[in-house]
């Protein structure tokens, strides 16, 4: 791609969940708590990090914090399913990109492929996926499958994107015909069976039940470490996550992960607490922390909006992007949206924003042809 | 005169609702006429289901696919194919809709219950109490094959395991106490400690055992549609559902339905009215009973050319017939009859190909049918179809509301996205003078809206003597 070779402006995702990254957040949140679980909430949140600036807004899913799912546990225990919320965003949206986190582990990969398209097509091609795999016994028991174990987690995931990938394509662009002189609605010719098999024992027939979508194939991010070598080499991710225990170490993990996926876009991990409302970061962070500490194992900023600015400029020269997680989205989000995405602009760091661009557009993909009609003949009766 | 007494305490309500269908997959919808538009573009849905909602339609429903409908071994090229996954569309539609209710089929079968039921009450919550489930079964390997579980169901299990689906849906949607919710940020902890039980069940076919994440939405719980038909169907129905999809529109077998369903439903130890009934139809209106009729002989040539005429019957005989003159008389040659598959239409039952055959040549001959007269009469929906004018057909209407043969009636749209342009601005008013039709939204709910009562939380000791064998409760 070609802003991963010679960076000179990137982009900026903002995760949403619940009120924020830090898990005693809903203590500081400016709604009364279950006013959480609900599509007005989703509705501001989203539309907030869409006028603040950001070009990307990604949704949590699968487990949740240890520190609610503990017994008795005193954050909140609840989520909204990852794709829904993206879903309800889309109509209100115009120009941030909506990325659900979905498991691929124990989830059916023909409703994943066929729910992501659809994401797409009621965001005008705005959809992306991020990819997750669960390594929780409790998400295998939800379902009554047996555990995948960590060094299986990164089979399913690649097999779960290749099944994706196969459906997407499975109707070729142009399948819808409507033509009335022969009463055909469809080319069947057009359409392809995509016969996956995979190591874990399941199949999918295809083809998917849905056109293709928008944007022909939508864009996966995987989180660095899930995916080997061999599978992104194959394509099998267009942007990888990078995390690292702190924010200096974070340009030798940008490197790194460059080189294991040079075709991929590089998106660094941060979490945010910023001076507000006049309290210092590092004050309010310990107020919150008082609650319940914040485990996490992405690099932390805390500090002035100048600094964060700062920071984020220099991340911004070798990474294609940044996600942040704001301690508190009601607090942090205000200051991001007044003074650092403001001062990122002006020194010209931050990708342009175009209503009716697609996913594939800020990441600098063109949209791919159909494998299937790139290959001579491939009819669904051959199968 | 039509007998209207139904019985067993049963009191109509004097009103109907509406509800509208957009078709995924169907034979019914004229893409052929200029004025037909997407059946994928977001905009199509947006635009339906905002008119729907003017005309203070309950529910927008929408289907659900598994897998491609195929016509001798091919994906089917005839007919409107390629439809989003339901819930996706529909927590879309949630944000650009406020009042409108919002049903997806999905299937028991191909989906796991904990979540499943966590994507419905996504969408319960997301919506503002709006979301309901049209609970389908499938039990073949054909739709298997998209899944990993492939084709892992009897089809004499398919009620039990649907049940068993159900119940733990319900049990997963009963799981969190009312005001568990901490009011206020200052609260020791943001639910109470233990608000949220687990839900474990242990069965034939799957086990679950899960921690909810979700409470109670505005409606309590989604909605649950049915539209199973089978005496199976029907108890299933009477025990858990709130509204029936039903197949019987016309007046005097939906007074016989009802009183099935009502005779079912008080047996089940409910109440007389507890079960909602809205059957699918098709409204072809006009200013005119002359131009309604006009209107309807041009929407049956879209629906059915000389194309579909044919293809349907291949379906049947499942081979190929575009030898043979869509406007002369039915193929002298037999069906194939070994083959017996999904793929081959849901009307075709293996050996009984060839006696339908010889049955369908003979009424042919008879009547002097043509290929395309036949198959045009076979699927003409004469049952469903609602022609006339807006008068007229509201007179009718008037009379389903009287005696309380159903609650309202699923349309089915001929017309992607303008087709319930007619009936919102000319048939609702029509019904509303005659004081058959709400002139608002009775709540912010669907529940509230169809006139349904709360539901009474299913504890685990109900929900032991409610389950079916087959399946227990650890």
């Amino acid at each position: 791609m070609s802003t991963a070779a010679h960076p000179s402006t990137g982009f900026l995702a903002l995760e949403l969940d619940g009120d924020g990254g830090h898990p005693a957040a809903w203590r500081k949140a400016r709604h009364a708590p279950a006013e959480l679980l609900d599509g007005t909430r989703v509705r501001a949140t989203v539309l907030a990090a869409e006028s603040a600036g950001f070009h990307v807004a990604t949704f949590a899913d699968g487990s949740l914090t240890p520190a609610s799912s503990e017994p008795g546990g005193r954050d909140i225990p609840g989520r909204l399913n990852a794709l829904q919320r993206a879903a309800f965003a889309g109509p209100v949206t115009g120009s941030i990109v909506l990325v659900p986190e979905v498991d691929t582990v124990y989830t059916e990969p023909f409703h994943i492929s066929t729910q992501l398209a659809s994401l797409d097509y009621v965001s005008g091609g705005r959809a992306g996926w991020l990819v997750a795999a669960s390594d929780q016994a409790a998400d295998a028991a939800a379902v009554g499958r047996s555990f995948v174990p960590a060094d299986g987690l990164g089979r399913e995931a690649a097999d779960s994107i290749e099944v994706g990938h196969r459906l997407w394509d499975s109707w070729e662009d142009d399948a819808v015909i409507r033509d009335v002189a022969t009463g055909r609605y469809i080319d069947a010719d057009k359409l392809h069976y995509v016969d996956f098999e995979s190591v874990a024992g399941y199949s999918v027939k295809g083809p998917s039940i849905i056109p293709r979508p928008l944007q022909g194939q939508l864009p996966v991010l995987a989180p660095a470490g899930l995916l080997s070598a061999d599978q992104l080499s194959a394509g099998a991710a267009d942007a990888v996550l990078v995390s690292a225990p702190t924010p200096e170490l974070l340009a030798g993990e940008i490197a790194e992960a460059r080189a294991a996926a040079p075709a991929a876009a590089i998106i660094a991990e941060l979490d945010v607490v910023l001076d507000a409302r006049g309290q210092s970061a590092a004050g309010r962070l310990a107020e919150l922390d008082a609650h319940t500490p914040w485990r996490s194992s992405r690099a932390r900023f805390v500090g002035t909006a100048a600094e964060l600015t700062g920071l984020l400029a220099s991340v911004l020269e070798t990474a294609d992007g940044v996600r942040l997680h704001p301690a508190v989205l009601d607090v942090d989000l205000e200051e991001l949206a007044q003074l650092v995405l403001p001062a990122l602009r002006r020194q010209g760091v931050l990708a342009p924003r175009q209503p009716g661009s697609t996913f594939r557009d800020l990441l600098g993909l063109p949209r791919p042809a159909s494998r299937y009609a790139a290959v001579s003949a491939p009819s669904v009766t051959d199968n | 005169m039509t007998d209207t007494h139904i019985g067993n305490g049963f009191v109509p309500s004097g009103k109907l609702q509406l509800g509208i269908f957009f078709q995924g997959v169907n034979s019914g919808t004229v893409w052929k006429s200029p004025e037909s538009g997407s059946q994928t573009d977001f905009e199509s849905f947006r635009r339906i289901a905002q008119t729907a909602e003017r005309g203070l339609f309950a529910a927008f429903f929408l289907g659900e696919g598994l897998r491609l409908r195929e016509h001798l071994g091919r994906p089917h090229a005839l007919d409107v194919v390629g439809r989003p996954d339901a819930q996706t569309m529909l927590a879309a539609l949630a944000s650009v809709t406020t009042r409108i209710g919002l049903v997806a089929t999905q299937n028991t079968t191909y989906n796991d219950p904990a979540d499943l039921a966590h994507r419905l009450s996504s969408l319960d919550l997301l919506s503002g109490g709006r979301a309901a489930w049209n609970v389908v079964t499938t039990d073949n390997a054909w739709t298997g094959a998209n899944f990993r579980r492939g084709g892992y169901l009897d089809h004499a299990d398919r009620y039990v395991h649907a049940e068993a689906f159900v119940t733990t849906a319900k049990r997963i949607w009963d799981s969190w106490e009312d005001g568990a919710i901490a009011e206020t940020p200052a609260a020791p902890a943001w639910a109470a400690p233990g608000s949220a039980r687990p839900v474990h069940h242990q069965g034939k076919h799957y086990t679950v055992d899960y921690v909810p994440r979700l409470p109670r939405s505005a409606q309590y719980r989604p909605v649950l549609f049915q539209a199973g038909d089978s005496p199976e169907g029907r108890d299933f129905a009477a025990r858990q559902a709130d509204v029936i999809f039903s197949a019987h529109p016309r007046l005097g077998d939906a007074l016989d339905f009802r009183r099935d369903i009502v005779e079912r439903t008080v047996r089940a130890g409910r109440g007389a009215n507890d079960v909602k009934i809205m059957p699918a139809s098709e409204f072809i209106l006009a200013a005119t009973p002359q131009e309604a009729l006009e209107k309807k002989d041009w929407v049956r040539s879209l629906q059915i050319g000389p194309e579909q005429a044919i293809a349907y019957l291949e379906q049947f005989w499942g081979r190929e017939l575009q030898g043979f003159d869509p406007d002369g008389p039915l193929p002298d040659i037999d069906p194939v009859v070994e083959e017996t598959s999904e793929t081959r239409g849901s009307g075709f039952h293996g050996a009984k190909a060839k006696q339908l055959a010889d049955q369908w040549r003979a009424e042919a001959k008879d009547k002097g049918l043509s290929i395309r007269q036949f198959v045009s009469a076979r699927t003409s929906r004469g049952d469903s179809s609602f022609t006339g004018s807006y008068t007229e057909v509201a007179d009718r209407l008037a009379e389903y509301a009287r005696t309380g043969a159903v609650d309202g009636f699923n349309i089915s749209p001929w017309l992607i996205p303008t087709g319930l342009d007619d009936i919102v601005n000319h048939l609702v008013p029509a019904l509303q003078e005659r004081g058959v039709y709400p002139t608002e939204y009775a709540g912010a709910t669907l529940r509230e809206n169809l006139g349904l009562a709360t539901p009474v939380r299913q504890d685990a000791d109900t929900v032991r003597l409610q389950l079916t064998v087959g399946e227990q409760l650890l």
